[in-house]
């Protein structure tokens, strides 16, 4: 990675500019035209780097008060079919195999946003149906510690 | 809110133009004018519906190493050890849960020997029974849009 993509990372890790031109205002503040730093971005995002520039909610401000992670046991050869059809539940975000421990055997993580917890269990109910997979614990935060998003390269600005 | 607030929220949770006047852009879509978008997002902002604006990085792809930590913490040391891991740059998300491993984070560093540093450290806080490293091994679904009715 060359040096101007980890200012770049750095720029756009924290807040865009609320301002007409925002990327002509950061553009400016690297010492780089407005086409190139767009040119950037979307060759950063073609190979993978950014995943795209977009709003970050505040989960709960809009309502989704209910935010539960939900770690389900699926028997090896199922796994591939299991994450697709949890992946495509509009509710879902985040399935994710990881591995599994003897005391621990879940595999599959899928993060379940709803108004409440009765919703998010139906989503669950639902995924559960669907996939045939039963065997899951639904853990909920209780408390919020840290949410934040990656500084990168020390250089972010603004609201993480 | 109005609807064409959760419309914008909705619009902007998918993606901002990468364009040199991304709120005209969204005020095409939506049927309002370029200042008006850009006064709308401005006050959503303020409001605290939307946490931020900006790149949504590929970790992995900028050569980083990220995990989900699980980890058994004596009750009476929670908050104290929480706010401990809370101090590492690298932890971006720190939640109590119910269960068996009641804390769980997330932990970005430059390599995997970094991150297992951290843990050491951490483990070695009294009051911290386990610790589970759980590494995605298969990404199904990343994004995570919130649809506003």
């Amino acid at each position: 990675m060359d040096a101007l993509t980890k200012k770049i990372v750095s720029a756009l890790q924290g807040d865009i500019p609320l301002v007409r031109e925002p990327y002509r205002q950061l553009a400016r503040e690297l010492g780089i035209s407005e086409g190139e730093l767009l040119e950037r971005l979307s060759r950063m995002k073609s190979d993978g780097l950014l995943r795209r520039v977009a709003a970050v909610l505040r989960h709960r401000r809009v309502g989704f008060v209910a935010n539960a992670m939900v770690a389900w046991r699926v028997p090896e050869e199922e796994v591939e079919d299991a994450g697709q059809a949890m992946a495509s539940f509009p509710e879902a975000s985040h399935v994710y195999r990881r591995p599994a421990f003897p005391d621990w055997p879940y595999n599959i993580y899928t993060m379940i946003h709803g108004t409440s917890r009765e919703e998010c269990e139906e989503v669950v109910e639902k995924m559960s149906s669907v996939t045939g997979i039963g065997d899951c614990v639904v853990l909920y935060s209780t408390r919020e510690f840290k949410k934040t998003s990656m500084d990168y390269f020390e250089g972010g600005e603004g609201e993480r | 809110m109005d609807r064409i607030d959760k419309d914008l929220l909705n619009r902007m949770q998918k993606g901002f133009p990468l364009s040199g006047r991304p709120f005209l852009v969204l005020g095409r879509e939506l049927g309002i004018s370029e200042g008006e978008a850009l006064e709308r997002t401005a006050r959503l902002k303020e409001e605290g519906y939307i946490r931020r604006i900006g790149g949504v990085f590929h970790t992995p792809g900028l050569g980083f190493y990220s995990t989900l930590v699980a980890a058994r913490v004596v009750p009476e040391k929670l908050e104290g050890i929480a706010e401990q891991i809370s101090g590492w740059r690298g932890v971006t998300h720190n939640y109590e849960r119910d269960g068996d491993f009641n804390l769980w984070f997330t932990l970005t560093a430059q390599s995997e020997a970094e991150a297992d540093a951290v843990l050491q450290e951490v483990a070695a806080a009294g009051g911290v029974e386990k610790l589970m490293k759980l590494p995605a091994l298969r990404r199904f679904k990343v994004e995570l849009n919130l649809f506003i009715e």
